[in-house]
């Protein structure tokens, strides 16, 4: 019988923030993924009692590899083990890579809004990693991509070195929002995210862009509707909300 | 689950993994119609609610229930009589196989 569970080897675990950890998975036959999917992982207890949650994918290789960015939720069922305690040699209960329609199509010649809450900047960093190594010449490669991410502080920002790096290209823009502390020396103070800010920062709706919203629920609800009173299409608006227990805790 | 009217649910998205135990494409990016209002659009666009035992996916539109998953351990039921179609589009992201296990 088929149930698309396997098991998957940590083979590598680096420390985000505080908070949160990257945990690099083999999953044995896995010939790459589509960049913003998820997988389901599983974990059992001695009494035979479990817990599914999903986590998105950051990674964009072709192999059998992938990496997960994990936020402790203090009260989560498995974030904490997945942030404190799994180590390399460890093995896990994975289903997927799995989710076709939160996803970035390198196909796709639009230019590309991400705009992420907090951890929501998981899967939106697959697609930049996915965006980085397509063919420059290609339709998807050579597409501009604008990535607005929404955190509360310096010390909350997952894959700072890397982001500054991927903002180098002149096809890249990656804009902070610091919505509780901001850095030293910041020309504006911490603030939440508002409207003006994300027209001023977001691509045009005139540009008709293809747009990836991840973060908490009423992050996302808030910036969609944003996003729809500024002129973008609903239809190109595409949402992963987490909480709870399907995403990204 | 009963009442379903606040801020606690996910897309259904989130529903890919539990689904691929049934389907053997991608079936969230599938179109369903909504057999209560005949809202149709990706389920992936449904808002989904976990339960300890399963999940439902609601109608935006009309948050009618859509689909229903319980899990019971030994064997998932899975309840499709909210739509009224699903449409896969074979070109798009909803005629991708699912990952397969290894054999």
């Amino acid at each position: 019988m088929r149930t698309g569970w396997n098991v998957a080897e940590v083979i590598g675990v680096t420390q985000e923030t505080t908070t949160a950890r990257t945990l690099r998975l083999r999953l044995p036959g896995l010939t790459g993924h589509r960049a913003g999917q998820h997988v389901d992982i599983r974990l059992t207890a001695p009494d035979g009692y479990t817990a599914v949650r999903s986590y998105s994918v950051a990674s964009a290789r072709p192999g059998e590899e992938i990496d997960l960015t994990v936020e402790e939720l203090t009260d989560g069922e498995v974030s904490p083990y997945l942030v404190h305690q799994v180590a390399a040699g460890d093995q896990l209960e994975v289903r997927g890579p799995v989710g076709g329609w939160f996803v970035w199509d390198p196909a796709d010649p639009s230019p590309v809004q991400l705009i992420a809450g907090g951890s929501g900047v998981v899967p939106l960093m697959a697609m930049l990693r996915a965006h980085a190594v397509a063919d420059p010449a290609s339709a998807g490669g050579s597409a501009p991509f604008r990535l607005l991410y929404s955190v509360r502080g310096p010390a909350a920002v997952y894959y700072r070195a890397e982001l500054d790096e991927l903002a180098r290209s002149p096809l890249v823009d990656v804009t902070l929002v610091y919505t509780r502390e901001a850095p030293a020396g910041s020309p504006s103070p911490a603030r939440r995210l508002d409207a003006a800010t994300l027209t001023a920062r977001a691509l045009p709706a005139a540009d008709n862009p293809a747009v990836f919203i991840c973060g908490a629920t009423a992050f996302v609800e808030t910036v969609a509707d944003w996003l729809v009173q500024a002129g973008h299409s609903p239809e190109r608006i595409k949402t992963e909300r987490y909480g709870g227990m399907g995403a990204k805790p | 689950m009963t009442d379903s009217a606040d801020l606690d649910y996910l897309d259904g998205n989130a529903a890919a993994g539990p689904l691929s135990e049934f389907f053997a494409v991608d079936v969230v990016s599938a179109r369903g119609r909504c057999a209560h209002c005949g809202r149709t659009a990706a389920l992936a666009t449904a808002r989904l609610y976990p339960s300890s035992h399963g999940l439902l996916l609601r109608c935006p539109g009309c948050t009618e229930i859509l689909l229903r998953l319980v899990d019971s351990g030994d064997s998932v039921c899975l309840d499709l009589h909210g739509l009224s179609f699903v449409e896969l589009h074979r070109d798009e992201g909803g005629s991708q196989p699912n990952p397969q296990p290894p054999a």
